[in-house]
């Protein structure tokens, strides 16, 4: 259903991308969409599409670079690998991803027992 | 900053970018395709499964080329490329829309570039707004009554303690006062006697050679000059080698100390109109004292002294002065700043111009945005379908404005080569006595007014077309079949608001023009007091021999003989009616001495004095100046007889208040009381708008101090005839004579009211533009309004309304637009001459003939404007217009 996916909020995009680079060794733009909804478990409304405008901007930030090669099945792809620099970028955006987490679970744990209270 | 850099690469590798984009898209698809195959689905269905989780090949590019270029700039060059092809498709609205601005532009940066010379840009001197001017009295005092005496002038400059220097240069140069005698060739030359630190004060430093020694300035000293730029190149062909030498001047040898640079014209900044060629030193003496009244003064104050605290010491020290034992005259300084003494005079006339061309622009830009609110409620078809494609509100009105400002800098363009056309022609005109004209030209200032008035005009004539986009009902706009809009009625009020707009400004313009326009002719048509047609006046300044301080009696008689001889020679020659003689030609120069009515005694502040001229017998009714009472001066009032005077009504009245002059004794500038032999019309010889005061007249005979002398003829004759004739005849008595040629006195006097001729001239261009512009916009209003109402029109008619009430009402509707514009009108126009008050001469400030001219003017206008399109409405052809729907 559509409509109980997540829509994607602004930036968290490119967390993903590079997360899945690091994770996973070079990567064409179809795998790193696909890896992306594999993870998620499909909780994600991505257009696949999106993912395009998202390489060329990490890649204008120096954090990924790509080159033209083969798939697997021999296809001709372009093949995205994070940077060091983007690793760096990576460690700095997850400790932040990872705090947001934590104080939006605090809160709205919070504001669970309150309604559990009343 | 790398990544600005890598979307600069990118909006530059555009192309590659895209390709690469593709097959990257291209590639995904097919992995996505035979992966989905891999895990069994079937191959068709796989495809659109690929797209459908792609989501929009279009959408993505869109979304890569905003990460990857610069999407701002793209948008730009999109909606460049796409105002460009509008602008292509409607040529002659193009070239209509950019006629009407460029002319706009170029009008605004030709005044600016004037005003920027004479107002903002600084005097071509060292730190000039320390300058200052230093008069005994104000300007239209006359020039004896503004200078200060010699001993006087030194006595102040050594004991202010406002001033670090003061310089001075003699006030009462005659254009050709000096000749010069060189390969053959005899001229006549503009000099300027200039005391020693006059070139020093202003900060100007010859270009080779010195300035003057003070052994130099001494009286009677070895004679110096400097040389203008001008004459070094015209007479010398830039010789360098000349400084040192001497060249012969007034028949003796004068050494050229130096040459000045060419950026300083004395002209241009103190003598609008006159091109000083050489400068002599003027020595500051006792000798120079005794000729009075003769220096205008220029001081350079002291760094922090404020021209208002120089002022308070001056006059303190002016009455010190003024009241101690040595004899000399009241010495009355009144400072100002010299810029405002030099452009001050023109300030209020080009401050109108200035409001003037702001009235302009503002016609321009209402005419412009309503053509343009007319094409884009043409274009809403066009708007719709842009919009129902995907384009925004916010960019279909940043495309709206793209092309306005596209618009207004082909304008700009348009205009600045029209402005530069413009100042070249203004800064030609030798024949007007406006300063600094000369240097008017378009420099970076102007070209960046120039750019910025373009884009703010842009901006604001493509406003109201911007806000205007249609909005609203895709559907609704492509179902409209060219009749009124939506938003029509808003539309249409805004339009009429534009046209209501331009009228009133339009008027405003027509009155203030008109008002200066009659104030002009009434200049034009102020009793002068001589008859400049058919007159004309040559300067032919006597042998060197008759140049004696102290005259012998036998030099007076042999002088005598020569007058007379050249008066015969030339009455003689055919064509010529009248021949006399006079020290200076009206409109010139001037000079006041002191005159009592005999046997009356004044208190010290209220002798009288007037105007001086020493003229021949037959100078007065060659002039054509009347002879009230008495008689003119004739050949045998000399030496030997009483001395006489001939006085106008002014100083008569001034003296024997109304009582009979004619034959009465005054006290003159003779030894024993002088006679009054004849009473004359007042003339104007200041300036056209000023009364003449007193004036008095003596005979060469007898006064022999004559700087120049000038004949002056009345003749059928043009001036080239006369001059070759007269040159000839006067030949043999004089073979050094200089060659001359005869100005007519209208000439004199168009030169005299030039500053008023410029601005009217400008001023009625500028109107005629408006009223052009603004009957544009009444016409093309009511002709929309007509199109749009072409069916309305057709059903009228259809049920019996005959054309000629149709027309009735359009042109009412006109009519009515007109009125309320012209009332707004008038109504600013009220304030605004009252503005212009000090301009206007002979016409007061709320001219009914003006202000009823005008209206009647633009009512005429807007009925034709009118008339034309509810002409065309009334010969509708019902069935036709019905049929259109």
């Amino acid at each position: 259903m559509p409509e109980s996916k997540l829509g994607l909020l602004q930036g968290t995009l490119d967390v993903m991308v590079l997360q899945t680079l690091a994770a996973m060794g070079p990567q064409h733009g179809y795998g790193i969409a696909r890896r992306i909804e594999q993870v998620s478990g499909d909780e994600i409304l991505l257009n696949q599409g999106t993912i395009y405008a998202s390489l060329v901007r990490l890649q204008h930030r120096g954090w990924i670079r790509a080159k033209w090669g083969a798939s697997e099945n021999k296809r001709k792809a372009k093949f995205y690998s994070i940077t060091p620099k983007g690793r760096v970028r990576l460690g700095q955006d997850v400790a932040y991803w990872q705090r947001l987490a934590d104080v939006m679970g605090r809160v709205l744990a919070s504001r669970a027992r309150e309604n559990g209270n009343a | 900053m790398r990544e600005l850099l890598a979307r600069l690469l990118a909006a530059f590798h555009r192309s590659r970018r895209e390709q690469d984009l593709d097959a990257e898209i291209a590639a995904h698809l097919k992995l996505a395709i035979d992966d989905l195959v891999s895990r069994g689905a079937d191959p068709r269905e796989a495809r659109r499964l690929a797209l459908a989780k792609f989501g929009g090949v279009e959408a993505a590019r869109e979304e890569h080329r905003d990460a990857r270029g610069l999407p701002w700039a793209d948008r730009l060059a999109q909606d460049l490329r796409y105002a460009l092809r509008t602008m292509r498709r409607e040529p002659a609205f193009t070239a209509f829309a950019v006629l009407i601005a460029a002319l706009g532009i170029a009008a605004a940066t030709t005044v600016f570039s004037v005003l920027s010379t004479l107002l903002l840009r600084p005097l071509p001197f060292s730190q000039p707004d320390r300058l200052v001017w230093v008069a005994n009295a104000p300007p239209e005092d006359g020039l004896s009554a503004q200078t200060l005496q010699v001993l006087r002038f030194l006595s102040f400059r050594n004991r202010n303690h406002s001033f670090r220097d003061m310089a001075a240069y003699f006030a009462f140069y005659e254009p050709g006062d000096s000749t010069l005698n060189w390969n053959g060739r005899i001229e006549r030359l503009n000099v300027l006697p200039v005391s020693q630190n006059f070139f020093p004060l202003l900060g100007v430093k010859p270009e080779i050679g010195r300035g003057f020694s003070t052994q130099e300035c001494q009286w009677n000293g070895p004679k110096a000059a400097l040389l203008s730029h001008g004459l070094w190149v015209r007479r010398f062909a830039s010789d360098p080698h000349l400084v040192g030498r001497t060249i012969p001047l007034d028949d003796s040898p004068v050494t050229v100390v130096g040459v000045l640079p060419a950026s300083f014209d004395f002209g241009a900044v103190f003598a609008p109109g006159i091109q000083m060629d050489l400068y002599v030193p003027f020595p500051l003496t006792d000798e120079t004292d005794r000729w009075g009244n003769t220096l205008a003064v220029v001081g350079r104050l002291k760094p922090g002294v404020t021209i208002q605290s120089a002022q308070a010491e001056a006059t303190v020290l002016g009455q010190l002065i003024t009241r101690e034992p040595h004899r000399g005259n009241d010495i009355t300084p009144q400072l100002t700043p010299l810029k405002q003494h030099v452009s001050g005079r023109l300030r209020p006339a080009l401050l109108t111009l200035a409001f003037a061309v702001v009235a302009v622009m503002l016609i321009v830009c209402a005419n412009l945005s309503n053509l343009l609110l007319v094409r884009g409620a043409a274009r809403q078809k066009e708007f719709a379908i842009r919009s129902a494609l995907g384009a925004g509100l916010a960019r279909l009105a940043r495309q709206v404005l793209t092309e306005s400002l596209l618009l207004a800098l082909f304008a700009a363009a348009v205009g600045a080569c029209l402005a530069w056309l413009g100042t070249r022609a203004l800064a030609g005109l030798t024949a007007f006595n406006i300063p600094l004209l000369s240097s008017v030209r378009l420099d970076g200032t102007a070209l960046a007014f120039t750019i910025a008035l373009a884009v703010l005009s842009g901006v604001v004539f493509g406003l109201a077309p911007a806000l205007h986009v249609p909005r609203g009902d895709v559907g609704e706009a492509l179902k409209e079949q060219g009749r009124a809009a939506t938003d029509s009625h808003r539309h249409g009020l805004l339009r009429s608001v534009l046209v209501v707009a331009e009228i009133a400004f339009a008027s405003v313009l027509l009155v203030g023009t008109g008002l200066l326009i009659r104030s002009f002719l009434r200049v034009l048509d102020v009793n002068l007091g001589f008859q400049p047609a058919r007159a004309a006046a040559m300067r032919i300044d006597m042998p060197s021999q008759f140049l004696q301080d102290n005259m012998a009696k036998t030099t007076v008689a042999r002088r005598d003989a020569y007058f007379n001889d050249v008066l015969g020679r030339v009455r003689s020659l055919p064509g010529v009616e009248a021949a006399g003689i006079i020290d200076s030609p009206p409109l010139g120069r001037n000079r006041t001495w002191g005159i009592a009515a005999h046997g009356m005694t004044y208190k010290p502040n209220e002798y009288p004095e007037a105007f001086v001229h020493v003229v021949s017998d037959g100078y007065i009714p060659a002039a054509g100046i009347r002879i009230i009472e008495g008689r003119d001066f004739t050949e045998r009032d000399t030496t030997e007889t009483e001395p006489a005077i001939v006085i106008n009504e002014t100083l008569a009245r001034r003296l024997w208040h109304g009582e009979e002059a004619l034959g009465r004794q005054v006290d003159g500038p003779f030894k024993t009381p002088c006679r009054v032999v004849g009473i004359v019309s007042d003339v104007r010889h200041l300036a056209l708008e000023q009364a003449s005061g007193s004036e008095m007249y003596f005979t060469l005979r007898q006064v022999h101090d004559l700087p120049s002398i000038y004949l002056v003829l009345r003749s059928r004759l043009d001036t080239a005839a006369l001059t070759s004739s007269v040159r000839q005849t006067l030949l043999p008595l004089d073979p050094e004579m200089p060659r001359e040629q005869f100005e007519s006195l209208e000439q004199l006097v168009d030169r005299s009211v030039s500053p008023r001729r410029f601005i009217v001239f400008l001023l009625a261009g500028f109107a005629a533009f408006a009223l052009v512009l603004a009957s544009l916009g009444i016409y093309a209003v009511i002709s929309y309004s007509v199109g749009q109402r072409k069916q309305e029109i057709g059903i009228r008619m259809a049920l019996g309304a005959s054309p000629g009430t149709l027309q009735n009402g359009i042109l009412r509707e006109t009519l009515r637009l007109a009125a309320i514009g012209l009332a707004v009108g008038a109504f600013v126009s009220a304030a605004a001459s009252q503005l212009i008050q000090g301009l206007l001469y002979g016409v007061r400030p709320e001219d009914p003939v003006t202000f009823l001219g005008v209206i009647a003017l633009m009512l005429a206008v807007a009925a034709i404007a009118g008339y034309l399109p509810a002409r065309r409405a009334s010969l509708t052809d019902p069935m036709i217009a019905l049929r259109a729907e």
